[in-house]
């Protein structure tokens, strides 16, 4: 530490790592949690049957080694015979049956029950229909757990890297109920261990020294240090008082590239920014040619240069580049300039019944956000300047907005995003399915959803991309929704922090990362 | 003045069970509800949720479920802090707000009365035109603007001080926090206080208490704080309700775990709970607050002590 040598009684004496966090996790119960910022924590305390490096590869967690039938549905994990729990307990493949079954128990209500809807009768307990304990996964000794599939999921060893698929310590559970995940409770899997959790401040992890790879971490301690403020991240950056933020403001983005240079990590991520058509309501249900001519209309390139400015890229598809097995399809007018694009846009906007004399009227709905409004702001220009639609710029309150979301009452074109829950394209095209709750646009495409279906039945790999990228092409026939950006993760991450590495879903495990000490 | 004190009490009963109905009902009015997100949930799961909260039933029962619990002094769990209740993240923060609360509030009334009497004796002089400028800035500067201005300054530029709550331990992480509440009292209280000092001064028994020939300090001192107090007094109560108010700003800047950034945080996640319970709670408290006032200025006017 190089800060003032002097009066700092509980200053901490062992190497902290000091990680901004934009929101306080749920609860560190991995069935109660739900948002990314739960997540992070839990990946540093817990870990699964699988887990990723640095570089985001997917590798072994609990789990030593892993075979599949040939029919894609049956998994079969060896766990590590030295995982241990934070208390020296060993972890057993009951520990995972245990965890599995609390998560899809009605009485547990889970948020992330259906990550693993592709098990065993998994939905049918959800529903209540079944009990618990018809889940498909079985422990045949300490050391071997069984899972059954419904279907062939190519994408499942990912998914068993989500907290929620973390297991269990069953007498820790049936000794201290709903309150198990207290700090004062807690075991710990994983590197780390929960040592103080205050609401609204901080959380604080010490090494694990039972970890079956302890000897791997080389950071003792990670302080989790909860600010909402984006600008306040930064400025505890600035101060020395965070090592890693969660985020960079929008605001003043050039200057702080400027002053941070490398420190600054901007990445690729799996999520994408879209405005959504309401395709209930006039004007959009049945009116292709005018949900096309808008989506042509915008300027991408501009948009994420010009009006966001922090390394988005433009979206020419709904599935984001960096997809495993996936070569995301493209519109077709991705290679054309964007005069080009707003000549036929006009002509469709034509054929659709509007002219600069009868112009569109719209409404357009995001949050209220600085960046929210830039972005509205400037597709209203574009659309008003190539085609003379009137659009009404309608800001509200995220929650509002979520719920007029899914009323799809009063909303005509609405923002929304999708970040990847797995590295699949699967996660993505599979939210505009007929039947699926976040379809916001309310798409119902029976080509569409009989392409994710057979899709979903496929173990040949080649096959099952060729169904999704066929699924892909229709919707971006139907213009559903506008793709406008794929989203990147932006960190500032001190030189003093070792180890980070860029990855598609932004996980950084502290047991990954080392700190430089100082030696001036 | 104990019946004064009950029957005041007594009266505020009403209030305080209006202002929980209002507040139930504008919570539950709000868009949205506490578990709704981008990433939206399967109905099935969505039912269970509702049914571990009882948000599937109706509002008139919820109601009644609710004043049940909070008569056995329960305030139900927080839907944002899924293992935690709501007293239990009151009893944590309220400490906080409360230490943060007070100290800005000694700050300002010591620094204020000091700076607004010394102004007063010093009257057009130039250090009484410097307090007076510096009390007006300090009254136009919201504390959303003095608050980032004192980090960038004293925290990302000259690293004196933490930057954030949780950047150090002890006393030094309560300076900035502190200064930013109470610059706009210290402001306004110091100007108060000029005022009514220079008015009390310039009254009669204060030229007969000179007359007997008493120094200004023995005067000030003796005769005429108490009275120039009485206008400082009555701004206590507002200025209790100014420093709660800027204890949410000031706990967001600088991530303060109190009372303030739970009632924002807590609006925004439409945790309605966490919300309905620090509503009571400070709703409580104002009634208490305000009732001490009273009390006070009776211990001090005599014109109103007898009442």
């Amino acid at each position: 530490m190089t800060s003032c040598g002097e009066s700092e009684p509980e200053a901490p004496a062992v190497p902290t790592l000091n990680r901004g966090l934009l929101s306080d996790p749920e609860s560190l119960d991995i069935h109660k949690a739900r948002s990314t910022q739960a997540a992070e924590v839990q990946r540093d305390i817990g870990e699964g049957l699988m887990s990723y490096s640095a570089n985001g590869e997917l590798i072994g967690g609990v789990a030593e080694s892993w075979s599949v039938t040939d029919d894609g549905r049956t998994y079969t994990f060896k766990l590590r015979e030295n995982a241990r729990w934070s208390n020296g307990d060993a972890v057993t493949a009951d520990h995972f049956v245990f965890a599995l079954r609390r998560l899809v128990d009605p009485a547990t209500a889970a948020f992330y029950a259906q990550a693993v809807a592709a098990i065993n009768n998994a939905s049918e307990i959800v529903a209540g229909n079944l009990a618990p304990a018809e889940l498909g996964v079985v422990a045949e000794d300490a050391q071997t757990l069984v899972i059954n599939l419904e279907q062939p999921t190519p994408y499942f060893l990912n998914l068993l890297t989500h907290p929620s698929t973390f297991p269990l310590h069953p007498g820790l559970v049936e000794e201290h109920g709903d309150n198990f995940a207290r700090p004062e409770f807690l075991l710990s899997n994983g590197a780390y261990q929960l040592v103080a959790w205050e609401p609204a401040s901080q959380i604080r992890l010490v090494r694990n020294e039972h970890y079956w790879n302890n000897a791997a971490t080389s950071i003792d301690a990670v302080h989790y240090h909860v600010v909402t403020q984006e600008l306040t991240q930064l400025n505890r950056f600035r101060a020395g008082e965070l090592d890693t933020t969660d985020t960079i403001p929008p605001e003043n983005f050039a200057a702080i590239r400027e002053q941070f240079g490398d420190q600054m990590r901007i990445a690729p991520y799996l999520g994408v920014f879209y405005y959504g058509y309401n395709l209930t309501k006039p004007p959009f249900a049945d009116n292709p040619a005018l949900r096309q001519a808008l989506s042509m209309a915008v300027d991408r390139e501009t948009l994420v240069e010009k009006v966001i400015g922090r390394g988005e890229a433009p979206a020419y598809s709904w599935v984001p580049p960096g997809v495993n097995n996936y070569e995301p399809i493209q519109f077709g007018y991705a290679g054309m300039s964007q005069a080009e694009r707003n000549a036929t846009a006009r002509r469709l906007y034509h054929e659709a019944g509007y002219s600069r004399d009868n112009p569109a009227q719209i409404e357009l709905r995001y949050n209220t956000s600085d960046i929210q409004q830039r972005i509205a702001l400037a597709v209203q220009a574009m659309w008003a300047e190539t085609l003379g639609v009137e659009t009404t710029l309608v800001n509200e309150e995220f929650q509002v907005l979520l719920a007029n979301m899914r009323e799809a009452e009063v909303t005509q074109v609405f923002r929304s995003s999708w970040i990847g829950d797995y590295n699949d394209a699967h996660t993505f095209l599979s939210i505009l399915e007929s039947d699926n709750p976040a379809n916001m646009p309310r798409f119902k495409n029976k080509a569409f959803d009989n392409l994710m279906d057979q899709a979903a039945a496929q173990v040949d790999l080649h096959k099952r991309r060729l169904f999704l990228e066929e699924a892909e092409r229709v919707l971006l026939r139907e213009h559903p929704v506008i793709p406008l950006y794929f989203f990147v993760s932006k960190h500032l991450v001190s030189p003093r922090v070792r180890g980070w590495g860029d990855n598609v879903l932004d996980y950084h495990y502290s047991q990954h990362l080392s700190l430089v000490t100082e030696t001036q | 003045m104990l019946r004064y004190a009950l029957l005041r009490l007594l009266g505020a009963i009403p209030t305080l069970l209006l202002v929980i109905a209002l507040a139930f009902l504008m919570v539950h009015a709000a868009p949205g509800g506490p578990f709704d997100d981008e990433r939206v949930l399967p109905p099935e799961i969505e039912a269970n949720i509702a049914a571990a909260y009882q948000l599937d039933q109706p509002l008139p029962q919820q109601f009644l479920h609710y004043l049940s619990g909070l008569l056995r002094g329960d305030l139900g769990p927080s839907y944002r802090y899924r293992d935690r209740t709501v007293s239990e993240l009151i009893g944590s923060a309220f400490p906080l707000s409360l230490q943060l609360g007070a100290m800005a509030m000694l700050l300002a009334t010591v620094v204020g009365v000091s700076a607004g009497t010394y102004a007063a004796l010093h009257k057009d002089s130039l250090l009484d035109r410097i307090v007076m400028t510096f009390a007006m800035t300090g009254i136009s500067i919201p504390v959303f603007v003095i608050a980032p201005v004192l980090v960038l300054l004293l925290a990302v530029q000259l690293q004196w001080l933490p930057a954030g709550w949780t950047g150090s331990t002890g006393i030094r992480r309560y300076i900035l926090p502190v200064v930013s509440l109470a610059l706009p009292q210290i402001a306004y209280i110091a100007r108060l206080t000029r005022a009514s000092m220079i008015e009390v001064l310039e009254s009669d028994f204060v030229r007969t208490a000179r007359s007997q020939g008493l120094g200004t300090a023995a005067v000030v001192r003796l005769h005429a704080l108490k009275p120039a107090m009485l206008p400082v007094l009555s701004y206590m109560g507002p200025a209790i309700a100014a420093i709660l108010t800027g204890s949410v700003v000031v706990e967001e800047v600088f991530g303060i775990p109190g009372l303030g950034q739970h009632f924002v945080r807590g609006a925004l996640n439409r945790d309605y709970t966490l919300v309905l319970g620090i509503v009571i709670f400070y709703a409580t408290l104002v009634l208490l607050l305000n009732l001490l006032v009273d009390l006070l200025y009776g211990a001090i006017d005599p014109r109103i002590r007898r009442r």
